[in-house]
């Protein structure tokens, strides 16, 4: 693959890092590319606003940071605003669709939206909402073989968690396949309420 | 001798630079490591408290740097394998330290992952700042290795170099990390441990009557027994002879404090490590080192593609200088630009090596992020445009 720049952000506690991981693993170790993932740091934990950088790319990576994102996955508005307008003209936009409302875009964008954190919750714990993401992007980006993202998955996780992660992985693939591409999408109010910094 | 099967973790991972080099010190064979944690150090000697009592070793956290730094040497002198870990403020703490461990000839291993500073500084962003304090930071003459990773893989490998190297010589080496190498996640392999290549303990082999502890034997690095085994021995910081008790003599400091410089500078030549790349016909080298090894390279690429004659010489080794390949290299080509997460540290150490013969070209940062490689690619124009010294 092309060199590749990945942000995905949103809230702390969400899985932001994690799914940077996954992907990473995915591509490095069991897809045979190079993978570079960097994690902004700040004194927030749960709640606050999360950021990893991912870079991909046929050929050993030499600069570890996104400049201008391929591929944006948002998780929250406030990583929505913040990080937008950085995206590369063509890009690929994902928004987990009742935390984000996709409005004033000043570029070309391929949007795909997802409700994941409610295909978490409806598989039992909101917590595997990442791993949902994991697998809508491997089916929308078309960037990663869903062998090698499974696999990444299947070793990254806890194994009590084992199951339900690669279900959660498998629902959101699938809503992937079968995604069309969205322009915009209303946020749900109660569940951006839910996740907001205090 | 081969790295003992229990300290390593054999496999593929996608790890950080931080967790690498614990993984790094386990296989070398550390079974100690006393620390104050500090931003952004703290995922090693994390996850060496969560792994070393499963592999049979200890982990203390400290109540400060002054006794994380001495703590360690004591262990060693039980015969373990130890290290700190730490970041600038710490750091500047250990200093005094780490002249006990030179003039004790204490082997053990200094990592320092690099953030801004002086002071506190950028808690968790890069610089690579540390580098003359490394070399310096300590008073009266001595010598000390450091060495630089670039990739979390490095982190692995080199620290595992760095034990091997504290043991050779006895001497304390320095792991320059910095804050991007250290949070930056990749693939990093750990081979079987019939793969590592570890250097024992110089431990005597003779007698307890025929034993002097800073006896050198006609090599220039004695021998060492361990606390416990019987061996009566002095260890001070103050100048002793081969007995290892104190002689204040000029004659006696003379011929110590030479040996201890000696015995780095005159294998120097086997101990630089770095890597090159069209270095042959080329008009400038690009100097670095660390994350900014990485960044410099993007810009070396655009560089030639410009049609410039760009070589890259990255210092693995920052310490012993390879100032032998300077000096071979500047005789050759027109200038160096040496980029740093500094106002200007290294550079001073290339432009004394080239003595003149090329000249040399800084591009300097205050740390906080890396450089931008068009910054750097400017550089490399303009030094490529220059007349030759």
């Amino acid at each position: 693959m092309q060199l590749t720049e990945i942000r995905v952000a949103g809230f702390g506690g969400q899985g932001v890092i994690l799914s940077a991981i996954l992907l990473g693993k995915a591509a490095s170790i069991y897809q045979g590319a190079f993978a570079t993932m960097t994690q902004n740091f700040g004194p927030e934990a749960r709640g606050g606003a999360c950021s990893a950088q991912l870079v991909l790319s046929d050929s050993p990576v030499l600069y570890p940071y996104v400049t201008k994102p391929d591929i944006l996955v948002v998780m929250s508005q406030e990583a929505y605003v913040r990080f937008v307008p950085e995206l590369k003209d063509g890009g690929i936009l994902i928004v987990e669709q009742d935390l984000v409302r996709v409005s004033d875009i000043n570029q070309e964008l391929q949007v795909y939206s997802i409700p994941a954190t409610r295909i978490a919750e409806e598989l039992g714990k909101r917590m595997v909402l990442n791993s949902v993401m994991v697998g809508f992007f491997t089916a929308v980006t078309h960037l990663l073989d869903a062998d090698a993202v499974r696999k990444a998955v299947a070793d990254s996780v806890p194994p009590s968690f084992l199951d339900l992660n690669l279900k959660a992985f498998e629902k959101g693939l699938e809503y992937g396949i079968n995604a069309p591409t969205a322009t915009t999408e209303t946020a749900d109010a109660e569940l951006q309420e839910q996740y907001s910094p205090e | 001798m081969k790295a003992d099967p229990r300290g390593v973790l054999t496999g593929i991972h996608f790890i950080d630079g931080d967790h690498a080099c614990c993984e790094g010190a386990l296989a070398a064979g550390a079974r100690f490591a006393a620390g104050y944690p500090i931003t952004p150090s703290t995922e090693v000697v994390e996850r060496f408290a969560s792994r070393v009592p499963k592999v049979g070793g200890t982990f203390i956290q400290m109540e400060d740097e002054l006794a994380a730094s001495i703590t360690l040497q004591g262990a060693v002198w039980g015969g373990a394998k130890a290290f700190t870990v730490t970041s600038g403020p710490g750091f500047s703490l250990m200093m005094e330290h780490i002249g006990y461990a030179a003039m004790t000839e204490t082997p053990c291993v200094f990592v320092d992952v690099q953030r801004g500073g002086p002071s506190t500084g950028l808690p968790t962003l890069p610089a690579q700042a540390d580098m003359m304090q490394a070399r310096w930071g300590s008073h009266g003459d001595y010598e000390i290795i450091a060495l630089c990773p670039n990739s979390p893989q490095e982190c692995f490998d080199l620290t595992i170099k760095a034990f091997n190297l504290a043991e050779e010589f006895r001497v304390p080496v320095m792991f320059m990390m910095d804050e991007v190498v250290g949070h930056m996640t990749e693939k990093v392999v750990i081979p079987p441990a019939d793969q590592i290549e570890v250097v024992p303990r110089k431990h005597t082999r003779k007698s307890v009557e025929d034993y002097l502890p800073y006896d050198t034997n006609g090599d220039q690095v004695p021998e060492m027994a361990h606390a416990g085994e019987g061996y009566n021995f002095h260890v001070t910081g103050l100048t002793h002879d081969e007995h290892g008790y104190p002689n204040m003599t000029p004659q006696v400091q003379d011929k110590l404090v030479r040996r201890l410089q000696n015995k780095i500078r005159d294998a120097a030549d086997r101990i630089a490590m770095f890597e090159e790349e069209q270095l042959d016909g080329a008009d400038v080298v690009v100097v670095s080192y660390g994350i900014t090894s990485r960044v410099a390279q993007r810009a070396i690429g655009v560089a030639r593609e410009q049609g410039l004659r760009v070589g890259k010489l990255r210092l693995i080794t920052a310490w012993p200088f390879p100032e032998k390949k300077i000096r071979e290299l500047a005789a050759k080509v027109k200038a160096f630009v040496v980029p740093e997460l500094n106002l200007g540290q290294m550079v001073r150490e290339v432009e004394r090596a080239a003595a003149g013969q090329a000249k040399t070209f800084a591009v300097s940062h205050a740390g906080g992020g890396v450089h931008r490689p068009e910054d750097i690619l400017k550089v490399i124009v303009e030094a490529s445009r220059c007349q030759t010294a």
